[in-house]
């Protein structure tokens, strides 16, 4: 049934562009025709304004604007719906819950813990909450296998963590991310937060899930955590949707983060009374169509399953390490975990000191598309002492001819700089 | 066509002026955070004019290229007239036809040598 030939099928932007080896997925995905299509059926057939209208169109924009929370909610497994709130993305989510929770929650002298492998979304804003209130954050490093410093695993793959020297009772958030952007590091957060909470039980955990919800299955119930977020475009979605879920207590006494429509319930010349929770969050009109587009990215992936989309993404990006290795040998350096069952589709490269720039310029003179910089992560290019790197990064509709073509594109590379 | 033309190639494989100078009047420290290419650009003049012109750093091959080709410019050119350089100009002298997001890359240098001028 998985056929990624077949699948390609399914992206119109094949079509249009029938050359291209597309491989920076995880900056953002292609979008499935079924994607594109329930965008623009909202355009077309009810494109009224949600939680409103008294007509027709504005109750079906409604129902179906509602109907993606639902799913959304069942995609994680959160105990009820309304603990879905919908962003523009992990980047708004990220900071929605640093300023609303951090004015509630933070005050001189309170920790926050983070890690070395973060995406400046969740990264910079707890060092603004930290210059605003005076807390301190602290970071947790990476070893050489490029894994966190604080994991320890045994030859059957089984994790220890050990943040007895980082964790304490005045930690009072923990943000990690699940997949790394610029590694590919599956990092064991759930035995992080575990660890984390039997230190202090009301510690409040964030797990960045942008890298990971394109390509695990996820349960926020089982991984413990009190708020995760992603962004629909790295998995099919349309940009601009987002999603923060949190567990619904917290949401409920966390303060607003944005005033206007939608959000509240009664507003007199004085004061105001904030709408339930989701709504409270959602304030104006939100990207209806996205939001609508969003649950067929997540039927699209269901329908193939994430077991499958994982195995055929590590066998890609197997294929790409042991292809470049034995192309380039000592002269090209990848990064990330050595154990593949701990990596994600994503290969990040530094090859011959070729500046990544060149790299990507070349290649894309054959139609690659690969990611060359910092990824947004410069706190880790400086621990790595990298100022660039370049990153390809697979999903369900690249296969392994593309994998060629990006060897064979970086075999004319290595032959550029040689003349 | 390729950027990556004889001309770039060579001047980034054999950068002119890539050096430190002995007793620098002016320099320069210029960097662009989003590639992580950086450049120390310094100059001694002499009647008004710049006497010798050198830079040291990392960059991909066209920060590197400019840098080379522009230094090699600014020889025994007026600072005056140099501080009118404008960034077609620059351009001009690699030859080559640029995107906006390397464009960033060849004025690095360009960026460097305004503001050794101008001190």
């Amino acid at each position: 049934m998985f056929n990624p030939k077949q699948i390609r099928d399914d992206f119109p932007i094949y079509y249009h562009n029938p050359h291209l080896i597309y491989l920076d997925s995880a900056a953002t995905s292609l979008k499935p025709i079924s994607v594109i299509d329930k965008l623009n059926e909202y355009y077309k057939k009810y494109s009224a304004n949600i939680h409103r209208g008294i007509y027709k169109i504005a109750e079906k924009a409604s129902e179906e604007y509602e109907e993606s929370r639902k799913i959304v909610s069942l995609f994680i497994n959160s105990k009820r719906s309304e603990e879905i709130i919908f962003t523009k993305g992990a980047t708004e989510s990220l900071n929605l819950i640093a300023s609303s929770l951090g004015q509630a929650l933070i005050k001189e002298g309170d920790e926050i813990v983070t890690t070395i492998l973060e995406h400046h979304a969740n990264f910079v804003p707890w060092q603004q909450l930290m210059a605003q209130t005076g807390a301190v954050l602290k970071v947790i490093d990476i070893n050489d296998n490029h894994e966190w410093g604080v994991a320890t695993y045994s030859k059957h793959g089984k994790v220890r963590i050990d943040i007895s020297d980082v964790v304490t009772t005045k930690t009072k958030i923990l943000a990690v991310n699940y997949v790394s952007n610029t590694l590919g590091t599956i990092n064991p957060v759930k035995e992080i937060i575990q660890e984390a909470k039997k230190i202090n039980p009301a510690i409040i955990t964030v797990v960045d899930a942008a890298q990971a919800a394109p390509h695990i299955p996820i349960d926020v119930q089982s991984l413990g955590c009190d708020f995760l977020v992603f962004s629909g475009h790295k998995m099919l979605g349309p940009t601009g949707v987002g999603v923060l879920w949190g567990k619904y207590e917290h949401l409920q006494s966390m303060p607003p983060y944005q005033f206007g429509g939608d959000m509240i319930r009664e507003v007199a010349l004085e004061e105001t009374t904030f709408n339930d929770v989701p709504h409270k969050f959602e304030a104006g009109t939100p990207p209806i169509a996205e939001i609508i587009a969003l649950k067929e990215a997540i039927a699209y992936l269901k329908y193939f399953g994430f077991e499958a989309i994982q195995n055929h993404e590590k066998q890609l990006a197997r294929y790409a390490i042991e292809k470049m290795q034995q192309e380039f040998g000592e002269r090209i350096t990848i990064l990330g975990p050595r154990e593949f069952e701990r990596r994600s589709g994503v290969v990040s490269f530094v090859l011959n000191k070729i500046h990544p720039h060149d790299i990507a310029q070349i290649l894309d003179e054959y139609d690659i598309c690969v990611r060359a910089g910092h990824h947004c992560t410069m706190p880790l290019h400086h621990t790595l002492q990298y100022p660039a790197t370049t990153r390809a990064s697979f999903y369900l509709y690249n296969n392994e001819e593309d994998v060629d073509h990006l060897v064979k594109g970086l075999r004319k590379v290595v032959k550029t700089f040689q003349k | 066509m390729s950027i990556y033309a004889d001309i770039i190639l060579d001047h980034y494989q054999n950068p002119r002026n890539n050096k430190k100078l002995d007793t620098p009047s002016r320099t320069v420290d210029v960097n662009n955070p989003l590639c992580g290419d950086k450049l120390h650009m310094e100059l001694t003049e002499k009647n008004g004019s710049v006497e010798d012109i050198g830079f040291t750093g990392e960059g991909c091959a066209i920060s590197i290229a400019s840098a080379s080709l522009l230094t090699q410019y600014a020889k025994g050119k007026d600072l005056q007239k140099l501080s009118s350089l404008e960034a077609d100009d620059v351009v001009g002298l690699l030859g080559i036809e640029l995107t906006p997001n390397r464009m960033k890359c060849a004025l690095l240098s360009w960026e460097g040598l305004l503001k050794l001028v101008n001190k």
